[in-house]
C-alpha cells in the first residue's frame, strides 16, 4: 500500500474557492476574487499534475475511502474516489483546460456586474465535474453529474435579467433530466441485479456474464438505460437541442462547460461503463448509430448557422457524435483520445471566438464580422491552428485522434464501413464549416462598424459605436496560446498506439490484440488517412471558393436548394417539432388539467372550502358564549342529563 | 322501616328542585339558595346509602360536603356584596361580563 494520494483535495480546493468567493465575493474587491478563484482552480490543477507524478508508483486502480455515506443492509455508498489511466486523462483535461479557461475569464469576465459570481459558479462547476471523474462509485458519479447540470444551469443563465438566456438555462436543465431520468433508471437495475453501484464491485460480478447476442438481457437495458443519460449531458439524438441554446451563457462557459468538459461526461459515463456495454451488442449498436447520426446530422446544421457560437455548438454536438460512434464500435480509447483533443481545440475555439467577441464590442453575427486578421492576429492565428485541428489536417491535434475513429470503424465490421463513410462526409463537411467560419470572420473587408470605411462589405448595418475592433488583453490572449500548442501537438501522443496503450488496462486486453491485428493492415489504415487528408483540404478549397473567389455563391446556391436550405437554417425545425410534439402537449396538459383542473378546483378549493365550513361552524358555536349564566348552567344541566342518561344506559344493560 | 327508595326519591326532588331553580330564578340569591338545595338533595342520599349499607364512608362524604358549603357561601355572599355595591342589581341576566 503506497502512501495516500490525497485525491480529495482536487475536487474540495474549487469548492473551497466557490465558497469563499460565493460567500464574501459581493464586498471583497475584483482582484481579491481573481486571486481566490485562480489560487484554487490553480491548487487544483497542480495537485492534479501531482497526482500524475506519482502515477507510476501506486498500484492500479488506486482508491481512497473518505468517509462513509449510505450503510442500508448490504447496499453501501461511500464517499471515497477512483484512480485509473482513464481518471488520469480525465482529470488533467479538466483541471488543466479548466484553469486555463479560469485565467481567460479574468479578462472575458471583468467588465461584468456578477463577477464573483461567475467565478464561484465556475469553481463550483470544477468540484462537481471532478466529483463526477473521480468518484469510486455510480451514485458519486450521478452526484456530479447532477451537479455539473447545476452548474450548467446557473451559468448558461448567468445574464438572467435576458429573457433569452433565462429560458436557455431552463431548457438544458429540463432536457438533461430527461437523460438523467435514464440513467438514475439505469442505476436502480444495477442495484437490483449486483447489489452495488461501486465500480470495483459491479464489474467484477458484470465479468462473469456471457455477451447478450441472442436477444436484449438486462444488460442490454442498463445499457440503453445509461446511453439515454449520456444522450441528455453529452447533445447526441434526440436529446442534442439544448447545447445550441446554451451558447445564450457567457463565451469561457461555453468553452469549458458546453465544449470542454461537462458535455464529454457522456462518454466518459460509457467509456467506464464498457463492461456493461461490450456485453450487449445490440446496446453497442445504437450508440455507434445514435453518435453517427448525430456528427451527420448536427455538421449539416452548423453549415448554415450565422452565429459564429452557434457554428461552434453544433460543431460540439457532431464531435461528440464522432466520440460515441468510437465508443460504438468498441473503440473506447479513441473515444477517450479524441475527447482529449477535442478538449484543446474546442475550447481553443470557443475562447477564440470570445475573444473575437470581446474585440468587436459584443457582435456574435458572422454576416457583420470579416476582415478581422489584420486588427486581431493573435486571435486569428490562434483560431486558425483550431481550425486546422478539429477539421482533421496533420499534424494538428483532431487529425490524429478523428482519424483513429475513422479507422476503427472502418475496421470494424461491414456495418463499420457505413459508419466510417457518413464519418468521413461529417469530416468534410466539418472542414467546410469551419473554413467557412475563418473566412467569413477573419477575411475579406470588415463589415460591421464604422471603422469600415471603403464600403466593400457593408451590409448597411448600424455600428454599434464600439470602435475599431481590438485585440484582447494579454490575460485573455495566453490561455490562447497554451491551448493553440496543446492543439497542435496533443495528438501526437496517439501515433503508435501509445494512447490505446496506456488506456488497455482500463479497458481490457482485447482492444491491444485488435491493435495488433491492425498491424497487418497498415497500408489499408494509411490509405483511409489520406483520404481522410483529402476531404479535409477538399472542404478547406470548397469553403475558400464559395466565400473568397467567388462570394457571390453561397447566396445562389442557397436559392437553388430553396426548401432545404431553409430547412437547415432553420435546424431542421427540430425545436418546433419538439414544441409541437411535447411542449405544446405538457404545457397545455398542466394548464387545463394539473392548473385549472387540480390546482385551482381540487387543491385550492378544499382548502378554501375547509376555511369557510370552520367559520361557518365557529360562526353558528361563538353564540353559545353569551356570558349569561342562566344559559351556561342550561348548558351543564343539559350536558348533565345526557350522561346521567346515558350511564344509566349503560347501567341497565349490563 | 323507611324503604331506601322514599330518601332517594325525596333525594332527587330536591335536586331536581334546585336544579329548576337555578335555572329559572334571577336573583343571584335565589340561585344561591337553589344551590344549596342541590348539595342537600345529594347529602341525603349519601346518609340514606350509609344507613341503608351500614357503611360510615358516606357519612363523612356529608360532612365534607357541608364544610365545603359552609366555606362557598361564605366566600359566595362576600361575592354578592360586592357585586351588588359596584352593579346595584342582583339580577344575573344583568351581570353578563363572562362573556369574551
Amino acid at each position: 500500500m503506497t502512501s495516500s494520494l490525497n485525491l480529495w483535495l482536487i475536487p474540495v480546493l474549487p469548492l473551497a474557492g466557490a465558497a469563499i468567493n460565493g460567500f464574501l465575493g459581493k464586498k471583497s474587491s475584483r482582484t481579491a476574487v481573481t486571486t481566490i478563484q485562480l489560487a484554487f482552480s490553480g491548487a487544483s490543477f497542480a495537485w492534479a499534475l501531482y497526482v500524475a507524478a506519482r502515477f507510476s508508483s501506486v498500484a492500479l486502480p488506486y482508491q481512497e475511502y473518505l468517509a462513509h455515506w449510505i450503510r442500508s443492509g448490504p447496499f453501501t455508498a461511500d464517499f471515497a474516489f477512483y484512480l485509473d489511466q482513464l481518471t488520469l486523462i480525465m482529470l488533467l483535461v479538466v483541471t488543466g483546460v479548466g484553469f486555463l479557461i479560469h485565467i481567460y475569464a479574468i479578462g472575458y469576465m471583468w467588465e461584468e456586474e456578477g463577477f464573483y459570481r461567475f467565478f464561484a459558479y465556475l469553481n463550483l462547476f470544477m468540484f462537481f465535474m471532478l466529483m463526477l471523474i473521480l468518484s469510486n462509485s455510480y451514485l458519486g458519479m450521478f452526484i456530479g453529474w447532477e451537479g455539473v447540470g447545476l452548474a450548467s444551469y446557473l451559468l448558461i443563465g448567468f445574464w438572467f435579467t435576458k429573457d433569452s438566456a433565462a429560458s436557455a438555462g431552463k431548457k438544458a436543465f429540463i432536457v438533461t433530466r430527461i437523460g438523467d431520468c435514464g440513467f438514475l433508471i439505469a442505476l436502480f437495475l444495477l442495484i437490483q441485479h449486483f447489489g452495488s453501484l461501486n465500480f470495483t464491485q459491479v464489474f467484477d460480478r458484470v465479468h462473469p456474464y456471457a455477451a447478450e447476442t441472442g436477444g436484449a438481457g438486462f444488460l442490454t437495458a442498463i445499457a440503453l438505460l445509461l446511453m439515454l443519460g449520456a444522450c441528455g449531458k453529452s447533445a447526441q439524438i434526440p436529446l442534442y437541442v439544448w447545447l445550441p441554446d446554451a451558447m445564450e451563457g457567457p463565451t469561457p462557459v461555453s468553452a469549458l462547460i458546453h465544449a470542454a468538459t461537462m458535455v464529454t461526461a457522456g462518454v466518459y459515463m460509457v467509456s467506464r461503463s464498457h463492461l456493461i456495454f461490450e456485453r450487449s451488442p445490440m446496446a453497442l449498436t445504437v450508440v455507434a448509430v445514435i453518435g453517427t447520426l448525430t456528427a451527420f446530422f448536427a455538421s449539416t446544421i452548423g453549415i448554415a448557422q450565422t452565429d459564429i457560437k452557434k457554428v461552434l455548438a453544433y460543431s460540439t454536438v457532431s464531435q461528440l457524435g464522432y466520440m460515441f460512434m468510437a465508443c460504438g464500435v468498441g473503440a473506447f480509447s479513441a473515444g477517450i483520445f479524441h475527447l482529449m483533443t477535442h478538449a484543446f481545440f474546442k475550447g481553443l475555439l470557443f475562447l477564440a471566438a470570445g475573444s473575437v467577441i470581446h474585440g468587436i464590442g459584443g457582435e456574435q453575427d458572422m454576416r457583420k464580422m470579416g476582415g478581422l486578421r489584420s486588427y486581431i492576429p493573435v486571435t486569428f492565428g490562434t483560431m486558425g491552428i483550431a481550425t486546422l485541428a478539429i477539421s482533421g489536417i496533420p499534424p494538428f491535434a483532431g487529425f490524429w485522434s478523428k482519424d483513429e475513429i475513422l479507422w476503427k470503424a472502418f475496421s470494424s465490421g461491414p456495418a463499420g464501413r457505413v459508419y466510417w463513410l457518413i464519418g468521413l462526409i461529417t469530416a468534410f463537411i466539418t472542414s467546410f464549416y469551419m473554413f467557412r467560419l475563418i473566412f467569413m470572420t477573419f477575411f475579406s473587408d470588415y463589415r460591421g462598424g464604422h471603422v469600415d470605411e471603403d464600403g466593400q462589405g457593408s451590409h448597411g448595418h448600424d455600428a454599434h459605436g464600439h470602435g475599431e475592433p481590438h485585440e484582447s488583453p494579454m490575460v485573455m490572449l495566453v490561455p490562447l496560446m497554451i491551448l493553440a500548442f496543446l492543439a497542435t501537438v496533443g495528438g501526437l501522443v496517439g501515433i503508435g498506439d501509445r494512447f490505446e496503450h496506456f488506456l488497455a488496462p482500463v479497458f481490457g486486453s482485447g482492444e491491444v490484440a485488435a491493435a495488433a491485428g491492425e498491424a497487418a493492415s497498415r497500408g489499408t489504415e494509411f490509405l483511409l488517412m489520406g483520404i481522410s487528408i483529402t476531404v479535409a483540404i477538399l472542404g478547406l478549397v470548397l469553403a475558400y471558393v464559395l466565400y473568397i473567389s467567388k462570394p457571390y455563391l453561397p447566396q445562389k446556391i442557397a436559392d437553388g436548394l430553396n426548401g432545404f436550405y431553409t430547412a437547415v437554417l432553420n435546424k431542421y425545425y427540430v425545436d418546433e417539432i419538439y414544441a409541437r410534439l411535447f411542449v405544446k402537449p405538457l404545457v397545455e396538459g398542466s394548464t387545463r388539467i394539473l392548473w385549472h383542473g387540480v390546482d385551482q378546483k381540487v387543491i385550492d378549493n378544499t382548502v378554501n372550502d375547509a376555511a369557510d365550513g370552520a367559520r361557518k361552524v365557529s360562526d353558528e358555536v361563538r353564540h353559545m358564549q353569551s356570558g349569561n349564566l342562566r344559559s351556561y348552567a342550561s348548558w351543564i344541566a343539559a350536558a348533565s342529563a345526557v350522561m346521567i342518561a346515558y350511564m344509566i344506559w349503560v347501567g341497565v344493560g349490563r | 322501616m323507611v324503604p331506601l327508595s322514599y330518601y332517594l326519591v325525596l333525594g332527587g326532588f330536591l335536586f331536581a328542585c334546585g336544579v329548576a331553580g337555578f335555572l329559572i330564578k334571577r336573583n343571584i340569591i335565589t340561585i344561591f339558595m337553589s344551590i344549596e338545595l342541590m348539595l342537600n338533595g345529594v347529602n341525603l342520599s349519601f346518609v340514606a346509602f350509609a344507613a341503608h349499607w351500614h357503611a360510615l364512608a358516606g357519612q363523612v362524604f356529608v360532612f365534607f360536603v357541608m364544610v365545603v358549603a359552609a366555606a362557598e357561601s361564605a366566600v359566595g355572599l362576600a361575592i354578592i356584596i360586592a357585586v351588588y355595591r359596584t352593579r346595584e342589581t342582583l339580577n344575573v341576566d344583568q351581570i353578563n361580563l363572562l362573556k369574551l
